[in-house]
């Protein structure tokens, strides 16, 4: 028997069954533990490039604009500087947006630094170089930059989240893109939780699952979950950008500055990505609710609709909710179908209303990403930060809901 | 005879109690239910139309893509360079790209998808697993585009200086392939912990009382008992990879080329749609029709891909009780 190499387990010595036993155990542990690894690195190196010293050099010296310190100085004294170093072209442009008189001292001192001083981002490091390697980094600044000023820099900061997207990396932000994002998630509920719950109910309550149509809708909508989120893109190019451009353009609500690449288009895209996956969600939430509670309502003699409305759907409705929640932060992350329904790349006005041209979030990310350059790595940083503490909450409103919900209605 | 009559007698001299005493139980037509109805109906036939929507509009402009005098379906499949502008349109670049980013990513989530899914309905401990599960759950949760600077930030330094920067290149299908496998990891340990804890507890106990180790058990009972679910698993995750966009079009570089070597860069069929589009591509031209085309390439792939896992499953499902 020894010397057959095909041994049953159990004519193995006990020994060696429990050796394999337990190499194998610590594959399958190892496997888990590498995920995780996986989630830690992933956090860390985002952190990682979202903090961390950086150059900063002065296309001006302050000091050859004013002796004082620029922050110091009264509006009047700003408004001279302006005046005197700043061309009469772009006095007026500047003062089209609000007469330089007009201004709070602070919005000047901001003004003089765009425009006269300058500071510019010249070297950039990540976290773990600055907090280990603060010596080497301090000494290479001083021999390369010997006019820069070397700081500390969080690239995540309250101007990043309030600023208007800029081409320069240091000056931009993320508000255009999160008020797109908002804009965006808002079209996509409005249109697809009621017809996705409707659907759902339909599909529950009202069809007979015994006929060829209703087993076709249900077949399929387990197959569109599977489709690629970009060959939606691709279907919302073809019918809302292009096919109803009338529509999505706003051009027969009297909008004419615009073609169909509309938050309105890509929400409606948005729409028909999550739907398949908010119809699953509340078709499980439906079937959850105990068949007597509608045989109570049948017996007082409540109709089909009335069960449905004052007795399932109050049931199923945290169900559906935190369904919908999900479905929800996956249109929030989703990126594909944007890119291709045509999201702008530069947007320095503010989506505005579902007809305005738009961007989003991860949109934003992507393309920050795409750029060579080290500080667009940075900001692209901060921007999953800002995602992912949005995806973050809104998971935890849907556990909190969930809870809540549960607990009153058992 | 004479009760019914003696009704009638009394209706008419008293019509509202006799409503009250015998309502009327034939069916009455509810206008509103019935419209109700056909709402709820419309809601899930979008679906369908849907589907239909996009069989139709890819077919469409897939058709025109094919109607150019320089383009032939055969070498469309067959050509391996991919470039527009001197009329060479042979998809198989990108198919081998995809291909190739595919078969990394299931490289990395098929062992560590069912080891994790093993350890966690075999050996885990109820209070480790609470924990595990939830990690899992976030690293299933995270937009791909991050996983797309994962990739290019964190990975692909992490080959160059494994593999030495002179022969991987910044963009390379290795890197795209590595972060896509552990994108897709939680799915498939999800889908397989599923089909693991749905074999019945009377087949581990008879295991047990055999003799069987843990080991033995896992892997000579239960894994056969959920094979079906477990390879239902797999080719979820195998479309996932082949329908995913935003890692490959950050990390494994643009422009096609036919090449298997994992350190160059090269464009997968999402990758390109997604450089494509994103420019201000004008409408009717071969470029924007070769979207629609290769997006009917992907659609009919992973349909089929999703199709089969459901009949296996249906087919092979080990029913028990």
């Amino acid at each position: 028997m020894k010397t057959n190499t095909t041994l049953h387990p159990v004519d193995q010595p006990l020994e060696m069954r429990h050796l394999t036993a337990r190499v194998w155990k610590s594959f399958f542990f190892l496997s888990t533990i590498i995920a995780i690894t996986a989630l830690t690195a992933l956090l860390l190196s985002i952190i990682n490039q979202s903090f961390g010293y950086v150059v900063i050099e002065n296309k001006v010296q302050p000091a050859a604009v004013a002796p004082q310190p620029l922050e110091t100085l009264p509006p009047e004294s700003l408004i001279e500087i302006l005046r005197s170093s700043l061309n009469r072209n772009r006095i007026r442009a500047i003062e089209r947006q609000g007469l330089l008189v007009e201004r709070s001292q602070a919005e000047l001192f901001a003004l003089v630094m765009e425009n006269i001083i300058r500071p510019e981002v010249v070297a950039s490091y990540n976290l773990d170089q600055s907090l280990f390697n603060r010596r080497s980094i301090e000494a290479a600044a001083a021999e390369k930059y010997p006019h820069g000023a070397l700081e500390f820099r969080s690239w995540l900061n309250r101007g990043f989240l309030l600023n208007a997207m800029n081409s320069k990396p240091e000056l931009t932000g993320v508000r255009g893109a999160l008020i797109g994002s908002l804009l965006l998630i808002l079209i996509t509920i409005a249109f697809a939780l009621p017809a996705g719950v409707g659907a759902a109910i339909y599909l529950e309550e009202y069809a007979d699952t015994s006929t060829r149509i209703n087993r076709v809708i249900q077949a399929n909508i387990d197959n569109l979950a599977g489709v690629p989120s970009i060959v939606y893109g691709i279907l919302g190019l073809a019918i809302f950008v292009r096919g109803m451009e009338a529509v999505t353009s706003g051009a027969v609500f009297g909008v004419t500055d615009s073609n169909g690449r509309t938050v309105l288009s890509a929400g409606l895209t948005m729409a028909l990505l999550i739907l398949p996956i908010i119809i699953i969600n509340a078709q499980e939430a439906i079937r959850a609710v105990p068949k007597s509670l509608r045989d109570a309502s049948y017996g007082l003699g409540g109709t089909k609709w009335q069960t449905i409305w004052n007795h399932v759907l109050p049931y199923a409705l945290p169900g559906i909710l935190t369904g919908t929640i999900l479905a929800i932060s996956r249109a929030i992350g989703e990126t594909a179908p944007l890119i291709v329904v045509g999201a702008s790349t530069l947007l320095t006005q503010d989506p505005s209303g579902p007809f305005s041209k738009f961007t989003a979030l991860p949109v934003q990310i992507y393309n920050w990403t795409s750029r060579p350059q080290a500080e667009y790595r940075h900001i692209a940083a901060a921007a999953i930060l800002v995602l992912l503490a949005t995806l973050l909450s809104m998971n935890a409103i849907a556990v909190i809901l969930r809870n809540r919900f549960s607990r009153k209605s058992l | 005879m004479e009760k019914p009559m003696a009704k009638v007698q009394a209706s008419r001299a008293a019509p509202v109690q006799e409503n009250l005493a015998r309502p009327d139980l034939a069916k009455r037509p509810r206008t509103g239910e019935s419209l109700i109805q056909a709402f709820l109906f419309v809601c899930g036939a979008v679906s369908i139309l849907t589907t239909l929507g996009i069989v139709y509009e890819l077919g469409k402009e897939a058709l025109l893509f094919f109607g150019n005098p320089d383009i032939d379906l055969i070498g469309f499949l067959t050509q391996t360079t991919w470039q527009p502008s001197i009329g060479q349109f042979g998809v198989l670049p990108l198919v081998n790209a995809t291909l190739m980013t595919s078969f990394f990513a299931m490289l990395v989530a098929l062992p560590l998808g069912l080891g994790a899914a093993i350890y966690l309905s075999e050996y885990a401990s109820p209070k480790t697993r609470g924990t595990l599960k939830p990690i899992l759950e976030v690293l299933a949760g995270v937009p791909t585009v991050v996983y797309g600077y994962f990739a290019l930030t964190f990975m692909t330094p992490l080959l160059r200086s494994v593999f030495g920067s002179g022969t991987v290149e910044i963009y390379n299908t290795l890197s795209a392939g590595l972060v896509m496998g552990i994108m897709i990891l939680p799915l498939v340990s999800s889908m397989s912990e599923d089909a693991l804890s749905a074999v019945p507890r009377s087949l581990r106990d008879a295991a047990y009382g055999l003799g069987a180790t843990r080991l033995e058990t896992a892997v000579q009972v239960i894994l056969p008992a959920a094979l079906s679910g477990i390879v239902a698993a797999f080719i979820i995750g195998i479309s996932r990879a082949i329908g995913e966009t935003m890692i490959v079009a950050i990390a494994a570089g643009s422009g096609p080329n036919f090449t298997f070597n994992p350190f160059r860069s090269a464009e997968t069929m999402t990758g390109y749609i997604a450089r494509i589009s994103g420019g201000d591509v004008s409408y009717d031209t071969p470029d924007y029709n070769s979207i629609f085309a290769i997006g009917l390439l992907l659609f009919v792939i992973t349909l089929s891909l999703t199709i089969f896992s459901r009949r296996l499953v249906r087919r092979f499902r080990e029913v028990y009780e």
